[in-house]
């Protein structure tokens, strides 16, 4: 077997995860953590107090020029034109065969200076389909390889960090930034969002402060119980809001109507595939993407059938997992459409068995 | 992390404790450090002889699925009842309170090819 080792590449912060005693596993080409303790209790512990995760993997282009917002409102599927500085957004990059590039966040810095957010996985292929349709002049730059970022998460985040800033953390709105001093560390980005439905921010820093400014958020948040969060609980904090994950819920052959991303999907403005998108979304489409949970004893798990009472196939399981909060099974996937409305009974084949489970309206966690 | 010496284990990552003809079988320190934490197990083959390397069982852990082995020919006789509802025993006592299944034993020729303690923490690495 080829040596792996040598051809990951590490985060900033590799040797500091390892000194922590991270389980560290391969992960979109990086080195990762992907659990520190316990799964449950680092899940445990966003949901309730607030967690750190390194997510450094991540990829940032940033997208400069005149031409800048032209290029995003092409190769995006939500109207960046509604955002205004300091305003994030969440959008996806359609394919142009119906499916999806990658699910990304444009950051809006200002008129002429844009930042997009994207999978890890996807850097490479992103960055050249971007670049194919760059006929608008910008200026594309990536800036992956330089820079971390922390997620920090969990009901106590802001207290827990507010020592470290001026910037007054709680008073934020969902989905903003601002670029200020953080852990005396100048022009840090500090974003309102995440991936776990807890609350919290993101933080963007040069790969050279990084485990300065990680370690400056473990002191702080020291009083308030922070502990370091791997990307096993990182994906059950995601899937009990019922965020997609791209690979799984979300891929090159998934189409966002499929996919309930029609919020994302704006009509009012021409961008790659738009006019086959607006067809589907005016026919309607065959499938749908629903979540579910078990009505018997079982846990989904991504690529297990799902079927109808007759044993008959209507979809497959794209995420799954025994949910921590709510201590039962629950999963995403897509199914025919008629079995898309709420409480319509689904079964899911684990191991060549029938499980009963309901269709319910996402996040399964209510607030 | 602990490989007791009166034990057996498999390359499959479970141990069994031989008494007689009868044993207890369970799945090692090792393994449910690597599964991380574990909440369910999905046993239904109680009364059933399986063959030596067949699947008797699953164990689900937060990520991962992994299929129980049976380290010898043997028939299930009972499943430890205390894993349905609180399966993490196997974290805390892998082979105390964690015990999976007692068998008997229908070909005890096969024990000769089980791992001692020695030599399964040489399988593993450590």
């Amino acid at each position: 077997m080829e040596n792996t080792e040598t051809i990951l590449k590490k985060v900033p912060l590799n040797d500091l995860h390892t000194a922590l005693g991270a389980k560290m596993v391969p992960f979109a080409g990086f080195n990762m953590p992907v659990r520190y303790s316990s799964d449950l209790d680092e899940h445990n512990t966003v949901r309730e107090a607030v967690g750190i995760f390194d997510v450094s993997h991540m990829g940032e282009f940033m997208v400069r020029g005149k031409g800048a917002l032209d290029l995003i409102q092409k190769v995006t599927s939500n109207d960046a034109s509604k955002l205004f500085n300091g305003k994030i957004q969440y959008s996806c990059l359609p394919n142009s065969d119906g499916g999806i590039v990658d699910d990304l966040l444009v950051y809006k810095i200002n008129n002429e200076k844009y930042m997009l957010v994207v999978n890890a996985s996807n850097i490479d292929k992103d960055w050249n389909w971007i670049s194919s349709h760059n006929s608008f002049e910008a200026q594309l730059e990536n800036i992956s390889d330089q820079t971390a970022l922390f997620a920090v998460q969990g009901p106590k985040a802001a207290e827990a960090l507010q020592g470290l800033t001026s910037l007054n953390l709680s008073a934020m709105e969902y989905y903003t930034f601002e670029i200020v001093d953080f852990a005396d560390v100048a022009n840090v980005i500090v974003s309102a969002t995440g991936y776990t439905g807890a609350g919290g921010f993101e933080i963007y820093v040069p790969n050279d402060k990084a485990v300065f400014v990680w370690s400056k958020i473990m002191e702080a948040g020291k009083a308030f119980g922070i502990k370091p969060i791997g990307l096993g609980a990182r994906d059950t904090l995601r899937l009990e809001m019922g965020f997609c994950l791209y690979g799984n819920d979300i891929d090159d052959n998934t189409s966002p109507i499929e996919a309930n991303l029609g919020w994302i999907t704006k009509f009012n403005k021409d961008f790659i595939n738009s006019k086959s998108l607006k067809e589907q979304k005016d026919k309607g489409v065959s499938k749908k993407l629903v979540g579910f949970v078990m009505q018997e004893r079982g846990i989904p798990r991504s690529h297990y059938s799902i079927v109808d009472a007759d044993g008959n196939k209507i979809g497959e399981v794209t995420s799954g997992t025994q949910s921590p909060t709510l201590s039962v099974g629950i999963g995403m996937g897509y199914v025919s459409i008629p079995y898309t409305e709420i409480d319509s009974e689904i079964f899911i084949e684990i191991r060549n068995k029938k499980h009963k489970a309901k269709v319910v309206k996402l996040p399964f966690l209510k607030k | 992390m602990n490989f007791p010496e009166e034990l057996k284990y498999t390359q499959e990552h479970e141990w069994i404790k031989i008494e007689g003809n009868t044993a207890i079988v369970g799945i090692t320190d090792f393994a449910q450090n690597e599964l991380g934490d574990i909440v369910y197990f999905d046993i239904d083959s109680v009364g059933e002889t399986v063959n030596a390397g067949e699947v008797f069982g699953t164990v689900e852990a937060v990520k991962t699925v992994s299929d129980l082995f049976m380290p010898v020919t043997s028939e299930i006789v009972e499943f430890n009842k205390n894993l349905e509802s609180s399966p993490e025993l196997v974290n805390s006592d892998p082979y105390g309170k964690g015990w999976v299944i007692k068998i008997n034993i229908k070909n005890p020729d096969q024990l000769s090819g089980l791992l001692d303690a020695a030599a399964y923490k040489k399988l593993i690495g450590v």
